[in-house]
């Protein structure tokens, strides 16, 4: 049972999602998975598909140079929301990877809030969309860093493909730094698939579906690139390429 | 092979080819050249299909098909190679990849076996040699990081490669140095002259020329071919300049 009170449009971080969905899930829901990363340790969560209600929602503390990986990969929901918070210690370290890949009227989104408390704790967070159709993609990703956090490192890279004029994407980083000995670091691109390349790679004999295909893995593929574990990150590629297939 | 007869061709409102006519016989090379703006890079792209390209009037066959009816890949699988300019980068897809992709899609488009990994990086291998280019370079993003020599040398790995029936080649020379334009032409004389293949090299300057013979130099001048001769018209081209050539003719 969710004892939450149900978002509304005012709420910053729903915003762009699909509410009418978030009310029909809402509560039923899971609340929030509370996990805890031990100093000097490193765990990892990967995420392949969302769960029936579309929303998953984590709440993460990492200890002393502990370090905390989600890998995520968001599709085939009419409404699907991955959920974050993170609490970073001194010396730690968060990456995310996220790829949404969205068709029809799907409205997919990634929202983190991710809290330097401590010196010296590091983030990176890579998010890549590609959005067919009339569908949304959204990347909301919140960094603060406390009066304590000096030395503080925190990267966003937020890229997004529409395949058709009708697609929205959204990205929204938001900064709220006390510190002043810090590094953020953020940077947002919209664009369609570049008709030069699709052309160079016809005279080279691919047929355009297979051209486009190759493209959007590379591009979908920069998600993934953290994965330290190879039989893991071919598992999420694959994964994503019938996804990315499956968007015509 | 190629028979351009009376071609016009425009990108948007703008004509840039105005009548252009050329044949092109199994085993030769021959030569374009002329003055910047005069059309012979659009030649290259309304031959490659370009988009944006469009031929207006008159007509180009290859091996007796309608040339400008075919889907830009299909043309590639009929054996037409252009060679770009400015080759294009593609972040995050392997040069392997992307040939392999390439060749064995134009096997399957004309009901070949394809090649398996490793008959590929046998040819790729071969290939590299011959052109110089290191492996590693194989490995990495298309063009991605390439200098305009290195890019120039991977379009003729790529050609090697996808062994084309006949390949235009769009100012493959300009940016070499010299050593890597003699292992460029090296290349085109390796891969390409012989008798059932066919070259047309669109170039502004006499030095590929010296390294890879034309059978024919034709100036191309305000979209029309305006004179044809032997290899010794790229020399008077030289000594004398377009203009004086394009108005004599």
């Amino acid at each position: 049972m969710n004892a939450l009170t149900l978002p509304t449009r005012r709420d910053e971080s729903w915003r762009y999602s699909d509410l009418q969905s978030v009310e029909r899930v809402w509560a039923d829901l899971d609340p929030a998975q509370t996990l805890h990363v031990p100093a000097d340790s490193h765990e990892r969560l990967r995420v392949d598909a969302l769960p029936e209600s579309g929303i998953l929602r984590y709440d993460v503390t990492v200890e002393a140079n502990a370090r905390f990986d989600l890998h995520c990969l968001l599709m085939d929901r009419d409404y699907g929301r991955v959920e974050i918070a993170v609490k970073l210690g001194d010396g730690a370290h968060f990456e995310l990877g996220g790829a949404i890949l969205a068709k029809g009227s799907q409205v997919l989104e990634i929202v983190t809030d991710v809290e330097h408390v401590e010196p010296n704790g590091t983030s990176n967070q890579t998010v890549r969309s590609v959005l067919a159709d009339k569908s949304t993609g959204s990347f909301l990703g919140k960094i603060g860093v406390a009066r304590d956090a000096q030395r503080t490192d925190a990267a966003q890279s937020v890229k997004s493909m529409l395949l058709d004029r009708g697609a929205t994407a959204n990205a929204v980083p938001q900064l709220e730094i006390f510190a002043d000995d810090v590094k953020c670091a953020h940077g947002a691109t919209v664009g369609e698939l570049d008709r030069q390349a699709l052309f160079y790679m016809a005279t080279r004999g691919l047929p355009p579906e297979v051209a486009r295909g190759l493209m959007l893995q590379a591009f979908i593929a920069d998600a993934f690139i953290g994965i330290d574990d190879d039989a893991a990150r071919e598992a999420l590629e694959g994964k994503a390429r019938d996804g990315l297939e499956n968007l015509r | 092979m190629l028979n351009i007869e009376n071609l016009h061709a425009s990108i948007g409102d703008t004509k840039i080819l105005k009548g252009l006519s050329l044949q092109i016989n199994a085993g030769e090379i021959h030569a374009i050249m002329g003055p910047n703006g005069a059309g012979k890079s659009t030649l290259g792209y309304v031959l490659g299909g370009r988009p944006g390209y469009e031929a207006t009037e008159g007509s180009a066959s290859f091996d007796g098909q309608d040339l400008l009816d075919m889907d830009p890949h299909a043309r590639a699988a009929a054996g037409l190679f252009l060679g770009f300019q400015y080759p294009v980068e593609i972040p995050g897809v392997s040069n392997v990849q992307f040939l392999r992709e390439a060749v064995n899609a134009q096997r399957t488009a004309r009901g070949e076996a394809t090649l398996s990994g490793g008959e590929f990086l046998k040819a790729a291998r071969e290939k590299a040699a011959l052109l110089k280019m290191d492996m590693d370079m194989m490995k990495r993003a298309v063009n991605v990081g390439f200098s305009g020599g290195e890019k120039k040398r991977n379009e003729m790995v790529q050609m090697g490669l996808i062994d084309p029936k006949l390949a235009i080649l769009d100012e493959t020379d300009s940016g070499l140095d010299i050593d890597a334009l003699r292992t460029v032409g090296a290349g085109i004389n390796t891969i390409m002259r012989k008798p059932d293949k066919a070259v047309l090299l669109i170039t502004h300057y006499q030095r590929l020329l010296e390294l890879v013979e034309p059978d024919f130099v034709h100036v191309l001048a305000n979209g029309r071919i305006v004179k044809t001769g032997g290899p010794e018209l790229a020399l008077q081209l030289e000594n004398e300049g377009y203009e004086a050539i394009a108005e004599a003719a």
